[in-house]
C-alpha cells in the first residue's frame, strides 16, 4: 500500500489564474510550509512579461487595501508597484435619475484602492512563484481530467488522499486539494458540491480609455443608469478603464460601433440628466436640505467625471455577468476559493478580492494546521475556513445583488427611496465607515 | 515474566475490538482527535523551549521521541509531521496494524515513524537514554503499576529530556464524567474504556516523577467541551490534565524508592505535592 513520494503533494492547487496563483504562492512563502510539497496545475501556458507593454491591457483589477497586503506578505507587491498600477483615493458613486451620489474618502488620504492590470498581477506572481520553486511546482499546459475522493476515514485498503488524474495520464495524490479553477470549477463538479447560480441579464463591456486633458486621475468613478453601473477607473494621469455592465444587445451595439459614437455614448452615460424627473430631484434636494440643516458642516460635494476623448483600438471586449455561490466551500481533503466558490456582479470591484480574501483565511488556518503538525486534509480547520468566508461572502453577494436590482429600474417609488437612502448613507459617516471597512478587506 | 508488566491484559481487549475506528475523525475517538490542537503544541512548545534554533517547516527536526500507547497513531502521525523522529509502541498488535497501513500511504510520516507492537519494558533495554522526549498520551490511566512505568520513562530519556504525560484526575468529578457520563450516558468514550480505580491524581503522579528522577516542570489542567468538541486549557485539573517533566541531568538516578506509593501513603504524598506548589500557569 506503499506511496511512490514523487508523486504524493501536500497541497494542489488546480487553476493557475490570479487567484490559484496566488494561493500557490502565499502556501510556498509561509514559514510554516517549508517542508511541505505544493503543486500549482495551470491548464495555459506560463505567462510572463518579458518588457512591460506600453499599452495598457484592458482586463483590470481592483485591488482593495486588504488585497494589497496579502500580495505584500510574499513579496509580489512590491513588483507591482515597480511595474504599473494606480492608486485611488476617493469613489463617487451616483445615480442617473437623481442628484443623489455618495462619496467614499478617506480623510488621512490613504490610498481606498489600486487599479492593477491583470498581467502585472500574474507577473508579478510568477516571479514569487519561482522564487519558491522548492516547495512549489508549476505544472503549465495541465489540466486534472478526473479526480478520485477518499473514503471519509481510512478504509482497510483504500488511500486516504485525493486521486488527479492529468490530461497526459500521469496520475498524482494529495493531501490537499484547492480548487481555484474559476466559476466553472471542474473541481466543484467533481466533487458534487450543489452550486447557486444564475446569470444577469447583462454583459460587462471594458475597454482603455484616453481623457481629454491630464488630471490627478485619483477617484473610481461610477454611475448607476438603469441598464447597468458604468465605472471609470484610473490607470494614469490621463488613462481610465471602463467597466460598463448593460443589456446583451446593448453592449454588443458598444462593442461594434464606431470608435467616435463609442466615446460620445460614455460620456453621455456619465453626464446626461435625460433619466431625472422633477418629482425626484425636488424630494431630493428636501432631504438633501434637511441633512445640511441638521448637519451643517458638509455633506461632499458632487464632483464631475473627466470626459473622455476616445478610446484604445481593440481594447473592446465584452463578457456575460452572473452570480454563483458554492453551497459548501470544504470537503474532507477539498476547498474551494475565488470564482470556484462565489461569482459576484463587478459593480462593487469585489470579484479578486474576495478570492484573495479566501486565501487570507486559508492560508491563516493551513499555517496554523502545519505548526500543529495536523493532515492538512483535516475538516477540523477546512470547516473554520468556511465559516469565515460564508459569513464574508454571503453578505457581499447579497449586497452586490440588491444594489444591482434595485438600480435596475425607474420605477419612481424605487428611485425616491434609493435616492434617500444614499443621501442618508452618504451623511452617515460611521456607516459610511463601516461600509469602506468592510469593502476594503 | 508477568511480574513486571504494566500492561493489563482485560483492558486490551476492549481496544482491539476499537482498533479500526482509530482515524475516523468523527467517529468514537474524536475527542483524542481534537486534544491534539492542545498536546501537540504543548509538546512542540516545551521541546522548542529547549534548543536554541529550530528548522522552520520541521520544528522537531533531529529529536527523538517515543510514543508510550500509541494507539492508531494519532499523535505519533503529528509529531512525525513536525520533523521528529517517532517510535509508536502499544501492546496492541491490531492497533500497530492500524497505525503502521494508515502511515504507509505518507512518504514522508512513512520514513519518519517507527511502530512497534511491544510494551515499555520491552524496549527499556535496547533504548537507553535514546529519547529527546518521551510520551504517554492517556496511557498512565490504563497502566497497572505506575512507578514502574515511570522507572522506564527515566531510563530511555536522554539526559535533560521530557516527560511528557496526558491523563485523567482522580476525583468524584472524574468519575461522574469521565466514566458514567462519557462512557454510559453520552457515549462519547467507548464503554470500558476507563476504570476509575486506575486513575491518577497529579498529586499522586508528581511525587512518583519527583522521587523517580523526574522534575516537574508544568501540571495544567485541559477541559473538554462535548458540545463544541473542543478541548482547551484549564487552571482547573480537577478533570483531565497534561504534565511536562524533565530527566535532571545532575543527580543520578535515584536508588529504586524502597517503599510503593500504594494505599494509605497517598494521602499524604497529595498534600506534600500541594504545599511545593509546582502547579504553574501555562500560557496558551
Amino acid at each position: 500500500a506503499g506511496a511512490s513520494a514523487d508523486n504524493v503533494y501536500d497541497v494542489v492547487v488546480s487553476g493557475g489564474g490570479l487567484v490559484g496563483a496566488a494561493m500557490a504562492c502565499a502556501l510556498g512563502h509561509d514559514i510554516h510550509f517549508c517542508d511541505k510539497k505544493i503543486l500549482l496545475l495551470e491548464a495555459g501556458p506560463k505567462k510572463v512579461l518579458e518588457k512591460l507593454p506600453e499599452t495598457y491591457s484592458n482586463r483590470v483589477s481592483s485591488i482593495s487595501p486588504g488585497s494589497a497586503t496579502l500580495l505584500s506578505s510574499f513579496g509580489a507587491w512590491d513588483h507591482i508597484c515597480n511595474m504599473r498600477c494606480r492608486a485611488f483615493r476617493r469613489m463617487q458613486v451616483w445615480d442617473a435619475c437623481s442628484e443623489a451620489l455618495i462619496m467614499f474618502d478617506k480623510d488621512n488620504l490613504d490610498d481606498m484602492g489600486y487599479i492593477v492590470e491583470n498581467d502585472v498581477i500574474m507577473h508579478a506572481l510568477t516571479k514569487q512563484l519561482e522564487a519558491v520553486s522548492d516547495q512549489v511546482t508549476v505544472l503549465y499546459k495541465s489540466k486534472a481530467v478526473s479526480y478520485t475522493w477518499p473514503y471519509p476515514f481510512s478504509m482497510a485498503d483504500s488511500s486516504p488522499w485525493v486521486h488527479i488524474t492529468l490530461g497526459d495520464g500521469r496520475t498524482l495524490q494529495t493531501k490537499l486539494l484547492i480548487g481555484a479553477d474559476g466559476h466553472n470549477s471542474g473541481v466543484r463538479q467533481a466533487a458534487g458540491i450543489r452550486n447557486v447560480s444564475w446569470n444577469y441579464d447583462q454583459s460587462a463591456v471594458v475597454a482603455t480609455l484616453h481623457l481629454s486633458e491630464a488630471t490627478e486621475n485619483n477617484v473610481a468613478w461610477q454611475r448607476f443608469l438603469p441598464s447597468g453601473p458604468i465605472a471609470l477607473l484610473p490607470l494614469s494621469d490621463t488613462l481610465s478603464s471602463l467597466v460598463w455592465s448593460t443589456s446583451h444587445e446593448h453592449a454588443a451595439e458598444l462593442v461594434s460601433m464606431e470608435e467616435e459614437e463609442f466615446v460620445d455614448a460614455i460620456n453621455s452615460a456619465f453626464w446626461s440628466d435625460v433619466n431625472h424627473t422633477d418629482f425626484i430631484d425636488s424630494a431630493g434636494s428636501m432631504l438633501q436640505s434637511a441633512v445640511a440643516f441638521l448637519k451643517p458642516t458638509r455633506v461632499s460635494a458632487r464632483q464631475l467625471p473627466p470626459s473622455v476623448a476616445r478610446v484604445d483600438a481593440k481594447s473592446r471586449v465584452l463578457f456575460p455577468l452572473g452570480l454563483g455561490h458554492a453551497a459548501e466551500y470544504v470537503r474532507p481533503r477539498l476547498a474551494l476559493i475565488g470564482d470556484a466558490a462565489h461569482r459576484v456582479h463587478p459593480l462593487a470591484g469585489q470579484g479578486v478580492n474576495m478570492g484573495f480574501g479566501d486565501i487570507s483565511s486559508l492560508l491563516h488556518h493551513l499555517s496554523t494546521a502545519a505548526f500543529n503538525g495536523k493532515d492538512l486534509g483535516s475538516m477540523s480547520h477546512l470547516t473554520s475556513y468556511e465559516t469565515d468566508r460564508q459569513r464574508h461572502n454571503t453578505a457581499l453577494l447579497a449586497a452586490t445583488d440588491l444594489l444591482k436590482r434595485l438600480y435596475s429600474t425607474r420605477a419612481t417609488l424605487v428611485v425616491l427611496l434609493r435616492t434617500w437612502g444614499l443621501q442618508a448613507t452618504n451623511a452617515v459617516s460611521p456607516l459610511k465607515e463601516q461600509i469602506m471597512a468592510f469593502a476594503s478587506k | 515474566s508477568t511480574s513486571r508488566t504494566t500492561v493489563d491484559k482485560n483492558e486490551m481487549k476492549t481496544f482491539l475490538a476499537l482498533a479500526h475506528r482509530w482515524w475516523d475523525e468523527q467517529g468514537v475517538y474524536a475527542p483524542l482527535h481534537s486534544m491534539n490542537d492542545l498536546r501537540v503544541p504543548f509538546i512542540r512548545d516545551n521541546l522548542l523551549r529547549t534548543v536554541a534554533t529550530h528548522q522552520p517547516g520541521k520544528p522537531l527536526s533531529g529529536m527523538k521521541i517515543l510514543d508510550v500507547g500509541c494507539g492508531g497513531g494519532l499523535l505519533t502521525e503529528p509529531l512525525g509531521r513536525l520533523g521528529a523522529s517517532v517510535i509508536g509502541i502499544d501492546p496492541v498488535d491490531e492497533n500497530i496494524k492500524t497505525a503502521q497501513h494508515h502511515k504507509s500511504f505518507d512518504p514522508v510520516l512513512d520514513k519518519r515513524i517507527e511502530y512497534r507492537t511491544c510494551s515499555l519494558e520491552e524496549i527499556v533495554k535496547d533504548t537507553v537514554e535514546t529519547f529527546d522526549a518521551v510520551v504517554a498520551s492517556e496511557v498512565v490511566e490504563h497502566v497497572i503499576d505506575l512507578e514502574t512505568f515511570i522507572q522506564c520513562c527515566f531510563q530511555v530519556l536522554k539526559p535533560d529530556g521530557s516527560l511528557f504525560i496526558t491523563t485523567i484526575n482522580k476525583t468524584q468529578l472524574s468519575y461522574a464524567l469521565g466514566i458514567v457520563f462519557s462512557e454510559q450516558i453520552a457515549g462519547i468514550v467507548p464503554k470500558g474504556t476507563h476504570t476509575w480505580e486506575k486513575f491518577v491524581s497529579p498529586e499522586k503522579l508528581e511525587s512518583i516523577l519527583e522521587s523517580n528522577g523526574l522534575s516537574v516542570q508544568t501540571v495544567v489542567g485541559m477541559l473538554y467541551n462535548p458540545f463544541s468538541g473542543y478541548w482547551h486549557w484549564s487552571e482547573n485539573t480537577s478533570l483531565n490534565y497534561a504534565a511536562h517533566a524533565l530527566k535532571s541531568s545532575l543527580q543520578e538516578q535515584p536508588a529504586p524508592a524502597e517503599f510503593a506509593l500504594k494505599g494509605e501513603a497517598e494521602e499524604l504524598q497529595a498534600e506534600a505535592s500541594t504545599n511545593s506548589g509546582v502547579q504553574e500557569d501555562l500560557k496558551k
